[in-house]
């Protein structure tokens, strides 16, 4: 039996040579995804913009009609409703981000929905309310908050741990390669401007996981190639490293993918975004673990010192004791 | 390394046995075949996205609480001096700024004073409720104390919580969730609902009724002005009323509230078939509005729901039956929904619906339905992959891989969590990433066999030498999901719940259980050389 073997076994590709261009890229792309969500900003979902989400089947119709809807929805006074697809072709969801003096008050946001179903139920026959979110202003100002406290933790304390397990190098190297990560995440959600919500947070932090599980690997192996080859220079040691553990970076992030796949495509629509993100995530992720958390080692310095114990004094008094020395 | 003696391989099969079975009535629960009654049956609850549903979130208005408790104080504070042996006279009485001030006529009674409210002012419960200073020798301040404030808040909460149940069941809905979240915000999750709109009316209803005189020499230019003569205050008519758009001046104190009721029912008006509701007051607030009505025959009386005046009829003639009928411009609708109110009690403090989301339940059917189908199409990938690249070892994976989706499901139904449309994208990521040490492990192995590692010691430092980044990347892992935990809400917790199980049952299926496969296997069969 042949087995499929996706990374040739003698693979070596020289991923360091590189490493300037590629990180001055990763850097460019890290300024531009800020940038676009400074600009063009986050297209923020109900849960963090407050106001609210109708979603609805029009189930004698092959499509909605998103401009009738659009317009309608318009003439209300509500200010402009964002009207999407949303799954099939006679599915829509209407959003309507309220007007300041709106939210404030707490029951605006619910007479506002009434108002939008009710006209609609009235103008559609075959109108199927299927769900609506209804956030208030404060709640999505709590939502807003958590979310960033979330990815910030979870950011700092990944790495904090992986300064423990490994050293402050790594730490350093891992947080550059989660913040990469975050950083075009966001930056994709602003490109495209595809709803940004609760899930995609949900996303982010299992890119952070995920993305981190490859890194794991790499260093794990840099720190062995370290004990091992301790008078190789660290470029062409940390290539090594990369060139190595290379099967096992491509075959766990192919896994994630093909389950992701279907859920991607045949999945509820409702799950689209946060699947979507993840998926992004994970090429990302798989980009970074190689040419952001590799190469930073070479510029904070590891040496192959970082792992081999020093010898303590207590250490020194015991082979005295012995007389070893 | 590779060696299992009987008793760690009776406990890790007995394990996987439980949790596999746990998953069953909830795996059944899909089809038409029954589990036994007889047998425990954990399950899976399927959340609000999946089932269908309503999820509310109530929030008090806590600064309420702490005006209606100055409001009673006063009330307090004037009836204790004036029942008094003998009676206290004070004057300059104020509720500015949150606290209670009057002025004794007579300072010397200031000692008797105090002593009558020192009662009131340490409360029944173990925080003192008010702190009481005297200046100037003849003005008392009242302060409420954070403490005091507090447990009234959470009083109100919990009294709060009663009426909300009571009045869902009052809607025979079935099995609702009520819970309190924080100091002042109580969540309701109604599964299956058909109607959210009626639910949210009948919960933003406070129901406070009150009876108070109306103040009939206030001149109606103030009233309409909103500027209320001393003692008095103004509220206006409610917008169904016949008088809907002007205002009414009531007397502040002397009123009773519909607190005392034992009965309310939507009815109709024998003379104009208008909607109304009937209520029914307990043996003591019949009582009081039997005084009330006999004190002030020829005088009209405004019916006050939520600070909006109903109706100001004329007590033509005592009322002592300890009934009455509300009218009010209702529909039969909104009577009964008054006449529901009323039957659970008024709400102690205002509420408000601050964050709504309903799902209908063809939508979570088709997501479950949708999940379903991804989910096996995208384990189904993952086997071939695993199989096409790793052989046998690549089979061990696939067998660890279900029982790692029976497991993860099997402790969700132990642990009574709640699987939600996030969660099935759990699911799916969990699958995807069990492999993982599958794949980190085969890998090793595979390098140890290029270095010319005899068979076992290959696999056993395959396994030795990968389990540290496995230990490592679970650990970063389970960071990320533990804060999500922390930090998200709702359907997102759903998604936490199944990444934090599953990390454990990966490791225990992709880890434990294939390495003792392995191990059988070598030993049985001693293989020379292996493909991977």
């Amino acid at each position: 039996m042949k087995l499929l073997k996706l990374v040739p076994d003698d693979t070596n590709i020289k991923f360091l040579k590189w490493r300037i261009p590629f990180f001055a890229v990763s850097l460019l792309l890290i300024a531009a995804s800020w940038a676009l969500v400074f600009t063009k900003g986050l297209n923020y979902g109900v849960d963090f913009a407050g106001g609210l989400e109708v979603r609805a089947t029009f189930t004698q119709s092959a499509e909605a009609p998103v401009g009738e809807l659009r317009e309608q929805v318009a003439t209300l006074g509500y200010g402009d409703p964002v009207v999407q697809r949303f799954g099939e072709d006679n599915q829509v969801s209407i959003r309507v981000r309220l007007p300041d003096e709106v939210s404030a008050d707490k029951e605006a946001a619910q007479e506002a929905a009434n108002e939008i179903v009710s006209t609609l139920q009235g103008e559609y026959s075959d109108f199927r309310l299927d769900g609506n979110d209804n956030v208030s202003g404060k709640v999505s100002g709590e939502f807003r908050e958590k979310a960033l406290l979330a990815l910030l933790a979870a950011m700092l304390a990944i790495a904090l741990y992986i300064w423990i397990r490994f050293e402050w190098q790594f730490g350093v190297g891992a947080l550059f390669a989660l913040f990469h990560d975050v950083s075009l995440t966001m930056g994709m959600f602003a490109l495209f401007q595809m709803e940004f919500s609760l899930q995609i947070i949900a996303a982010i932090l299992a890119i952070i996981g995920y993305s981190l599980n490859d890194t794991i690997v790499v260093y794990d192996r840099i720190r062995e190639n370290l004990k091992k080859f301790r008078k190789m220079p660290l470029p062409e040691l940390l290539d090594l490293s990369v060139n190595e553990t290379l099967a096992r970076t491509v075959m766990t992030s192919l896994t994630l993918l093909v389950a992701l796949i279907p859920l991607l495509f045949f999945g509820p629509a409702s799950l689209f975004g946060m699947v979507a993100g993840i998926t992004l995530g994970l090429f990302v992720g798989t980009y970074s673990s190689v040419y952001m958390a590799a190469p930073i080692l070479v510029w904070l310095g590891v040496t192959s010192d970082s792992f081999v114990p020093t010898e303590t004094v207590l250490d020194q008094q015991e082979k005295k004791a012995r007389g070893v020395v | 390394m590779l060696d299992f003696p009987t008793w760690r391989r009776v406990w890790l099969w007995l394990v996987t046995l439980i949790c596999v079975a746990a998953a069953l009535p909830s795996l059944l629960s899909a089809t038409s075949i029954r589990w036994p009654d007889a047998l425990p049956d954990p399950m899976v609850n399927l959340g609000l996205d999946l089932a269908g549903g309503s999820h509310i979130l109530l929030e008090a208005d806590a600064s309420q609480v702490a005006a209606q408790r100055l409001d009673n104080m006063e009330e307090n504070v004037r009836n204790t001096m004036r029942s008094a042996e003998p009676r206290i006279r004070i004057g300059d009485v104020s509720t500015r700024d949150g606290r209670l001030s009057f002025v004794l006529d007579n300072p010397s009674q200031i000692d008797r004073a105090r002593e009558l409210l020192l009662p009131s002012i340490n409360g029944t419960g173990l925080v003192r409720e008010w702190d009481m200073v005297v200046e100037d020798g003849n003005r008392m301040i009242l302060t409420p104390t954070q403490e005091g404030i507090d447990q009234a808040v959470s009083d109100a909460m919990e009294s709060a919580i009663e009426v909300v149940r009571k009045r869902i069941d009052e809607l025979g809905t079935r099995e609702p969730t009520i819970i309190r979240q924080g100091d002042t915000r109580i969540v309701v999750q109604v599964p299956g609902l058909q109607d959210p709109e009626q639910l949210k009316a009948l919960l933003g209803q406070t129901a406070k009724l009150e009876f108070k005189l109306v103040d009939q020499n206030a001149l109606p230019s103030d009233v309409q002005q909103g500027l209320a003569p001393p003692g008095s205050e103004i509220f206006a008519y409610a917008e169904t009323s016949d008088f809907a758009g002007s205002s009414l001046a009531v007397r502040r104190l002397g009123g009773i509230r519909g607190d005392n009721l034992t009965g309310a029912q939507q009815s109709f008006d024998p003379q104009t078939n208008e909607p109304v509701v009937n209520i029914q007051f307990d043996s003591d607030g019949g009582r009081r509005f039997a005084k009330l009505t006999t004190d002030n025959v020829g005088k009209p009386f405004a019916i006050i729901l939520d600070e909006q005046v109903l109706s100001a009829p004329n007590i033509n003639e005592p009322i002592r039956g300890g009934t009455a009928m509300i009218s009010g411009g209702f529909s039969v609708e909104t009577a009964n929904q008054l006449a529901i109110s009323l039957r659970s009690g008024a709400l102690p403090v205002d509420l408000a619906v601050i964050e709504e989301r309903t799902v209908g339940p063809d939508l979570g059917a088709d997501s479950i339905k949708r999940g379903m189908l991804a989910m096996a199409l995208g384990s189904l990938l993952v086997i071939v992959l695993m199989i096409a690249s790793y052989g046998r070892f690549g089979v061990y994976a696939t067998v660890a891989l279900v029982i790692n989706v029976a497991m993860l499901l099997g402790i969700m139904a132990v642990l009574n969590t709640t699987l939600t449309l996030p969660g099935i994208a759990g699911f799916v990521l969990t699958i995807g990433a069990a492999v993982d040490a599958n794949v980190l492990i085969n890998e090793r192995i595979r390098e140890e066999r290029k270095r010319g590692r005899r068979v076992v010691a290959a696999v056993e430092n395959g396994y030795k030498e990968a389990s540290r980044a496995i230990y490592d990347a679970n650990v970063t892992n389970f960071i990320a999901g533990v804060l999500l935990f922390l930090f998200g809400s709702g359907p997102v917790r759903g998604f936490a719940v199944v990444l934090v199980i599953g990390l454990f049952t990966s490791v225990f299926t992709a880890v434990t259980l294939s390495r003792m496969w392995v191990a059988d296997w070598l030993r049985k069969a001693k293989p020379k050389d292996i493909v991977l």
